[in-house]
């Protein structure tokens, strides 16, 4: 175990959290896929590196994975269907941006102030990166309670995942981790071509979930 | 021989599922369906009488899981059946299509076969993944018939769902972490036999902080409030058999995988006590739905909130813990399953022959359906807590356990109980007496699922068999 | 003998500043004219203009009252005794014991107060409105910046900035990411403090835009050019902060360390000033001036990086 994989691996998983910030912060759907292949890019590099730190080699597929499908193929297919689907660019925020920010930085050091305490006999290494992929979870979370449109909710929830790969790798020696992970990839291309099938738009005119919160009352 | 049954259980519907996708006629389909169900239910039932097989890392088959396992099987068996005669009337009417219901019973298999795989798993990362599976299958169903709030239903579950299970796995690696310093890396540190045996070595700040995760997390599955929300859409606008199969399997497995984790809690001395917050999440969605259901309007919303309220008192049981609490729980788990799912099975063949599913159209039931008014009326009566029904017995035990634990935690319970008693007896006499609004059509009914399930209800509540009883006693102990 | 070094020294980096300050703000709008394929005035320009208000008289308007005839003169002040605390070619200089980076930030507040006060004080609509953006964005900058100076000081165990330069220059730093987001973070306090773009345009007069132009519209003359003289030492003054924490290299332990080092020292921090520069001018001309109203958001983000930096520096610690 060199020095330099656990520098990278830590300096990943901060930009990784830094990334989240921007998906917060975004407000246009562009931003927001680019922003999410930035991540799942990130989070690559951080298995990858990871994987030689812990001289794993088997979790070099999920690096792989996550390079290549969330970090090129669903982003592309994203836009493919923002394109395609003619949703609107600009994403409606059900909450301010000062307040989205100021709710994650609260939400960051919630997480932080809690895993830490709690994993002092685990290695440094892990320590950080469970500490990060909460916040990555998070954050994620706030995306998608932050937005209306349902791609943005989706790509809250892509990220949330990214988070939880960060975490299960950080776990030195989990096992199912690769296979989660392929799973993980399976159910979002499951809903990426769920969202394009489905057709949302063409029921609802925009891909506002919102906009379906009239079906929902118990009256006709 | 009793590894190949165990080996049966999972692969009979993952075959049958590949097959199904492949059968074009429908009917062909259905009874396939019907087939694969009643032999991965007859493979789980001599798994329950034979010997156990010793427990791998993948899998195991114990005590608390065989009795699930064969409930659920029995279950999914009955609901494949009444599926077959429902579907045939959602095709004439054309809410579904034939590819569409190719879809829908690869699906269901599928969905059979992952609940089983969540109830039989060893490894807890099997578990969770056991659940999530489950609960994407359902999430397709739930939005099979593509209407607007259909696909809004399917999309709330979905997001919701997707979140519990996020914080879910969280959890289950924080619980790794805490077995992987004891057990070492690699598979016996997720093997939930494994970490069970160092439980009271394990660090306690580490469990408490991923039953926290794993309580919000498969919380969300079971419907607790305030975790609830996409449970109400997601029965009302899905196909019925698929709320049977909600309400009376998923939910049950989502409570059961948060039990595997309230076992470790337990084995472990210094390691919080998740009684607490249990009971109050327990009562919690008690009082909710309890409260919520003498606004509904809707027939499949109002069994759903009643849903909410059962796994509510489950949970409650389990927070109360001790033995008779436990055992109570388990039962009223059991029993719940088996009587929402008849009364589902109702619901589907009287909004068919009504055409609707508010409730204010569905009066005078026992004029123009006398069938289906007993039906849907045994099921009232029964879910709704009163003699001579197993809920009434496993509510009665709860209750018990919960006077003789702390009596002043019997009091909100009682109140909660007896609040949903009373909208359920309102919703009784308007549906099953009021004056009729339509006469509606006949409908093919296939009534003996029906029967088989409140007549097990109905015996267990009667005289409950000694075997089960002796089952659950054992689990009950073990859950501390 | 040696308190004359000493003096030496600092007279030549307090000289320096003021000297060079022109020169860099040349040096950014040639780069800039370069990149859109001008030639761009002369990098003697601001010289020029400086010498120009100089020599032309003074007009105030008949209602200003002494704050706008002290104010450019205190902006100047102020502005240039922070310059001279902050390590350039050398550290430890004389000031230097006064060169903390909380003194820092107050002295640029001063100047700030100041030049917003004098912009309010003749009462004309434009100096009004350009003070209280001028407001709006350091309350946001400095909580922002006083992050920034939080991180620093925990990861050095001081807000001294000598210390900090010798804590950074004796460490193997390695790769700190709590530093990279304090370093992004200070960046952006840079770009707003010193009324660069995307924040606010130095190079226009259209009201609905200007920030810091519209503050200084009543003024002519010396006055003018006492506080474009500030702007200038300003920027170069950030510049340097920027150098002397994130990338003190080069620069001579203190004013009895020879000629030799004095000089490597000298030349370091030159070509540090022409690389931020020329790093500034680029940016500048590669994006477009935000809306006043998403400059909010603009600084949020520098807090937010702040405050994460701060968070990531206990996570590395652990707490």
């Amino acid at each position: 175990m060199s020095g330099i994989d656990i520098e990278l691996a830590r300096l990943m998983a901060t930009l990784m959290l830094v990334v989240s910030f921007m998906l917060l912060y975004q407000d246009r759907l562009a931003g927001l896929i680019n922003a999410y292949a930035l991540q799942s890019g990130l989070l690559a590099l951080a298995v990858a590196a990871q994987a030689h730190a812990q001289e794993a080699p088997h979790l070099y597929v999920t690096a792989l994975l996550a390079l290549v499908v969330k970090g090129l193929a669903i982003p592309l297919a994203l836009h493919r269907i923002v394109l395609r689907l003619g949703v609107h660019r600009e994403i409606e925020k059900v909450i301010g941006v000062g307040t989205t920010m100021l709710f994650g930085l609260a939400v960051t050091m919630l997480a932080v102030l809690v895993v830490l305490p709690v994993t002092e006999t685990a290695a440094a290494l892990t320590r950080e990166d469970l500490g990060f992929a909460l916040a990555i979870v998070l954050l994620g979370l706030l995306t998608m309670i932050s937005r209306r449109n349902a791609v943005s909710q989706v790509i809250g929830f892509m990220s949330l995942e990214n988070g939880l790969i960060l975490a299960a790798t950080g776990a030195r020696g989990m096992p199912l981790v690769v296979e989660v992970s392929v799973a993980f990839s399976i159910l979002i291309a499951f809903i990426v071509v769920g969202i394009f099938l489905f057709r949302i738009r063409e029921r609802f005119d925009s891909v506002d979930v919102h906009a379906l919160d009239r079906f929902r009352g118990e009256l006709p | 021989m009793s590894d190949l049954l165990l080996i049966a259980v999972l692969l009979v519907p993952a075959v049958a599922a590949l097959s199904l996708a492949f059968v074009r006629d429908y009917r062909t389909g259905a009874t396939l369906n019907v087939t694969a169900a009643l032999l991965a239910f007859a493979a789980s039932v001599a798994l329950l009488l034979g010997d156990r097989p010793p427990a791998g890392e993948l899998l195991i088959v114990d005590d608390l899981n065989t009795t699930f396992v064969v409930l659920n099987t029995l279950v999914g068996f009955t609901t494949s059946v009444f599926s077959a005669s429902y579907i045939g009337h959602e095709l004439d009417s054309g809410r579904l299509t034939p590819v569409l219901l190719r879809f829908y019973h690869a699906m269901y298999q599928v969905m059979l076969g992952s609940m089983s795989l969540a109830l039989l798993a060893n490894n807890l990362g099997l578990l969770w993944v056991g659940v999530e599976v489950a609960t994407l299958t359902t999430v397709v169903m739930v939005g099979i018939y593509r209407t607007e709030p259909a696909l809004e239903a399917a999309w709330k579950y979905f997001i919701l769902g997707s979140v519990g299970i996020a914080l879910a796995f969280f959890g289950t690696v924080l619980v790794y972490l805490a077995a992987q310093e004891v057990l070492g890396e690699g598979l016996p540190a997720l093997a939930w036999n494994r970490v069970l045996e160092v439980a009271p070595r394990l660090d306690p700040r580490l469990l408490d902080l991923a039953f926290v995760f794993l309580l919000v997390g498969y919380g969300t599955k079971a419907g607790l409030v305030p975790f609830h929300a996409w449970l109400p859409d997601a029965h009302a606008e899905g196909p019925t058999p698929i709320s049977a199969v909600l309400s009376g399997l998923l939910l049950n497995v989502a409570l059961y995988a948060l039990l595997r984790f309230k076992f470790l809690l337990a084995g472990n001395p210094e390691a919080f006590a998740p009684g607490p917050l249990m009971i109050l999440l327990g009562l919690g969605s008690l009082w909710f739905s309890a409260l919520m259901l003498y606004r509904r309007r809707d027939i499949k919303r109002f069994f759903a909130y009643s849903s909410i309220e059962h796994m509510g008192i489950a949970s409650f049981a389990f927070g109360v813990a001790g033995p008779l609490a436990n055992f109570a729980g388990l039962l009223h788990m059991a029993m719940h399953s088996l009587t929402k799912s008849a009364i589902f099975m109702a619901v589907g063949h009287v909004a068919q022959a009504r055409g609707t599913q508010k409730i204010a159209d569905l009066g005078g039931l026992v004029r123009t359906h006398p069938m289906l008014a007993v039906g849907l009326g045994a099921g009232m009566v029964a879910i709704a807590g009163l003699p001579p029904f197993g809920v009434f017995t496993s509510e009665f035990l709860v209750l018990n356990s919960a006077f003789a634990a702390v009596p002043s935690l019997a009091i909100p319970l009682a109140i909660g109980l007896l609040v949903a008693l009373g909208a359920l007896l309102l919703r009784f006499v308007q549906i099953l007496f009021g004056e009729p609004s339509a006469q509606g059509e006949p409908v093919q009914a296939a009534v003996w699922p029906l029967v088989l399930h409140l007549g097990l209800v109905l015996i267990a509540g009667v005289v409950l068999p000694d075997p089960l009883v002796r089952w659950f006693q054992h689990v009950a102990a073990l859950l501390g | 003998m040696a308190g004359l070094i000493d003096i030496f020294a600092q007279g030549l980096e307090m000289l320096l500043v003021v000297g060079l300050a022109p020169l860099l703000v040349g040096w950014v709008r040639k780069v800039k004219a370069h990149v859109f394929r001008r030639r761009g005035p002369s990098l003697l320009q601001p010289y020029r203009d400086l010498l120009r208000l100089f020599s032309k008289d003074a007009l105030l308007a008949e209602n200003a009252s002494w704050i706008s005839r002290t104010a450019p003169y205190v902006v100047f002040a102020a502005v240039w005794v922070a310059a001279a605390l902050i390590p350039t070619f050398a550290a430890g200089l004389v000031f230097h014991w006064a060169a903390d980076l909380i003194a820092i930030v107050g002295l640029f507040g001063l100047a700030r107060f100041a030049l917003a006060v004098a912009g309010m004080d003749v009462g004309t609509s434009f100096g009004g409105i350009g003070s209280s953006r001028e407001m709006l964005l350091a309350s946001l900058a400095e909580p922002a910046m006083l992050m920034v100076v939080f991180t620093i000081s925990l990861f050095a165990g001081s807000s001294q900035l000598a210390s900090i330069v010798d804590f950074v220059l004796a460490g193997g730093i390695g790769i700190r990411p709590s530093l990279g987001l304090a370093l992004v973070a200070v960046a952006i306090v840079a770009i707003a403090e010193n009324a660069r773009i995307p924040v606010d345009n130095p190079a226009t007069h259209l009201e609905l835009t200007m920030v810091h132009e519209a503050m200084v519209f009543e003024y002519s003359g010396r006055h003018l050019a006492m506080i474009e003289a500030a702007a200038a030492v300003k920027l170069l003054a950030w510049l340097s902060l920027i150098a002397a924490i994130f990338l003190p290299f080069g620069m001579a332990p203190g004013p009895h360390s020879g000629f030799g080092a004095m000089a490597v020292g000298l030349l370091a921090w030159l070509a540090k000033l022409a690389v931020l520069a020329t790093l500034l001018g680029l940016f500048e001309a590669s994006i477009a001036k935000m809306r006043v109203f998403r400059v909010p958001e603009f600084l949020g983000g520098a807090f937010a990086l702040g405050v994460l930096a701060t968070v990531l520096l206990f996570v590395s610690r652990g707490l």
